[in-house]
């Protein structure tokens, strides 16, 4: 298919853990459409971040290892590359942004030095060129009067304003993927709404993908068209976003959705109603479940889910990992 | 019934060193003639985006920043002309819930040290009675009594907030200020400890002043709210009223950029411009002027709207 941009399969992470290895992702993969916002979404550990930084060779070597797996963009292999060659893909194909802008960002360099070095990094332009192209960048991303901020330092800025700098350094050669690992958490609502407003925006213009991982499901509704769940190191469900919202299939999937409190419940005299929630806790990567990794808290759980953790298995247009998916 | 908590005209001003030279006289005003009430037993949210001074707020209440004017009173006692020896005292009815259930835990002390601190304080128990008082409140947040004798470090994110939940609840207070409570936790976590700040309302008769940002978890959980746009409250109501029709633009605006989970509801949003002022240089007249789009010149740019009486209270020359 010619308009995959991305196409990840099989991938498994390890981490040092005490004397062994743990395995915080496992045979996770999915399709990274051009022009599509896939959202990666799931709670803290389950391993939605590991997954992203391992496409671009980010994740510290000194305890991370990737097992298996293969990252297609285009020819090339990202899990195969070298850093050298990883180096010469970051920015130019593939670029990232991250919750915090300002530990992306270095602090004694102007906004316009740091995005004239990732344009001079990638493409053999001039010193003044590079600038006259930040300028236009810092605009693209709407910040006010770019001509002036081009000199600022990354402290003048506000939050908001660092993460459109991020995101200005980040298209400065027009990757052809940009992930996007909680690149609103750390903002205010309404600069949340006018930062994913732009994304999708530039998004448009440029026929980027997206891959947006997040927490969030709200702003997964807001903006992607499909999303892959993750638990426990381990994709539970693949699916277009009207569907899945409309009717999760994975029964951790369903949870998350019921334990989000209602929207309109003051109007409707529910306020303060007992919230769904799922029992238990996210089980230790130490010490996973030999069947299902749900299946400890799950409360459809038959005596099968113990004993066999089941496959991945095709519903459609929709994917699930579950021996009984919600009708 | 007079309210449990009235807060009248209350401003924290900080002082701001603008450099070296700079003689002083600047200030921040992070909360600024606010005044606001709270009824036994019930929930007064405070909404806004950062710097908005909701904390600010929340801390002045409880005098754990000074308020530099106005008034608290809780259950008729002045609390802003208290000395230190009588606030300690009061301090055992008014408590407070951290966001960071990682940082707001001494993780030198055993959960035993942590939970029973304030009864040693206050001298409410010691010996077998401490341990015996301990492990119940574990136990009605949802922790095993065992967990008494470890540390923090031992315990997940929503776990710790339970911990600063019974940790609060251990003197038997009237009020709980929340200050985000939730907004570290993952979503399923964050169901539980709604769930169990709602049960400990209608169990203990526990009013709560609840700050936060998030308006789901604000419209699950509050009676009233209060929106604070920087340093003053712009819109005050029941919560019904207030999701119902919000009549102050901000509101309008914080509302609609709040995503919903709900694909089938991207919507339009009522789009402001610009980012909040800076608290150091407050715009002229009314503060959210120049990012408002019913803003007219020559009367919101002059002149600060007051806030209209309740119930449905607004700060606006133009509300809807």
């Amino acid at each position: 298919m010619t308009d995959v941009a991305l196409s990840l399969s099989g991938l498994t992470v390890s981490f040092a853990s005490g004397g062994g290895r743990v395995r915080a992702v496992e045979d996770v993969g999915f399709e990274l459409v051009r022009g599509e916002t896939l959202g990666l979404v799931g709670e803290s550990g389950c391993g939605k971040s590991v997954t992203s930084l391992s496409l671009l060779g980010l994740l510290d070597p000194d305890v991370a290892r990737v097992e298996s797996g293969a990252a297609r963009l285009g020819e090339v292999d990202l899990l195969r590359l070298s850093e050298r060659e990883l180096s010469r893909v970051r920015g130019a194909k593939v670029a990232m942004i991250f919750q915090e802008p300002m530990t992306s960002l270095n602090p004694v360099y102007s906004v316009g030095a740091q995005i004239g070095e990732a344009i001079r990094l990638h493409r053999d332009v001039s010193r003044k060129e590079a600038r006259a192209r930040a300028i236009s960048l810092l605009s693209r991303v709407k910040i006010p009067a770019p001509e002036a901020r081009v000199d600022a330092y990354p402290h003048e800025l506000s939050g908001g304003m660092r993460q459109r700098v991020m995101i200005a350094m980040a298209l400065a050669c027009e990757p052809e993927v940009l992930i996007a690992d909680e690149p609103t958490t750390a903002l205010d609502v309404t600069i949340q709404a006018e930062i994913l407003a732009l994304l999708s925006e530039l998004q448009r213009s440029m026929g980027m993908a997206i891959l947006l991982v997040t927490h969030d499901l709200g702003v997964v509704a807001e903006v992607a068209s499909r999303v892959v769940v993750m638990y426990a190191g381990r994709v539970v469900e693949r699916a277009p976003v009207e569907a899945l919202f409309a009717r999760p299939l994975h029964p951790y999937a369903a949870g998350l959705f019921r334990s989000i409190p209602p929207i309109g419940a003051s109007q409707r005299g529910e306020a303060r109603r007992r919230l769904p929630t799922i029992e238990g806790v996210v089980p230790s990567l130490r010490e996973l479940p030999r069947g299902c990794r749900f299946e400890p808290r799950c409360p459809e759980r038959r005596p099968r889910c113990a004993e066999e953790e089941p496959p991945l298995t095709s519903q459609g247009e929709r994917d699930v990992r579950c021996h009984f998916p919600l009708a | 019934m007079t309210p449990l908590l009235v807060a009248t005209g209350l401003s924290v001003h900080f002082p701001v060193s603008t450099g070296l030279l700079s003689r002083g006289g600047r200030v921040v005003r992070a909360v600024d003639d606010v005044s606001l009430s709270v009824d036994a037993g019930e929930t007064l949210a405070i909404v806004g985006e950062s710097g908005c001074g909701k904390s600010t707020l929340g801390r002045a209440v409880l005098r754990l920043v000074e308020p530099t004017s106005g008034l608290v009173r809780f259950d008729g006692v002045d609390v802003t002309r208290l000395d230190q020896a009588a606030l300690r005292k009061l301090r055992r009815r008014m408590q407070m819930v951290f966001q960071d259930p990682y940082s707001s835990l001494d993780p030198r002390m055993t959960v035993r040290e942590i939970v029973g601190e304030g009864l040693v304080i206050h001298r409410l128990a010691r010996g077998p009675a401490l341990d015996a008082r301990v492990g119940d409140l574990l136990a009605r947040v949802g922790l095993p009594r065992d967990a008494m004798s470890r540390r923090p470090h031992a315990f997940s994110g929503g776990q710790r907030q339970r911990i600063g939940i019974a940790r609060a609840l251990a003197v038997s207070p009237d009020l709980i200020v929340c200050d985000e409570p939730t907004s570290a936790l993952d979503v399923s976590v964050q169901a539980q400890v709604l769930n169990l700040l709602v049960e400990l309302q209608a169990e203990l008769g526990l009013a709560y002043l609840f700050i936060s940002h998030d308006l789901k978890v604000v419209e699950h959980l509050a009676h009233r709210v209060a929106v604070m746009y920087l340093g003053r409250v712009v819109e005050r109501a029941p919560a019904a009223s207030i999701f119902a029709r919000r009549r102050h633009p901000y509101t309008e605006a914080l509302l609609s950029a709040a995503p919903v989970p709900d694909p089938g509801a991207r919507r339009a949003r009522l789009a402001i411009a610009g980012e909040p002022p800076s608290p150091l240089s407050p715009p002229s007249g009314c503060a959210f002027h120049p990012r408002c789009p019913r803003a007219v010149p020559g009367r919101c740019d002059v002149e600060a709207p007051a806030l209209t009486d309740e119930p449905h209270a607004v700060a606006c020359f133009f509300p809807d």
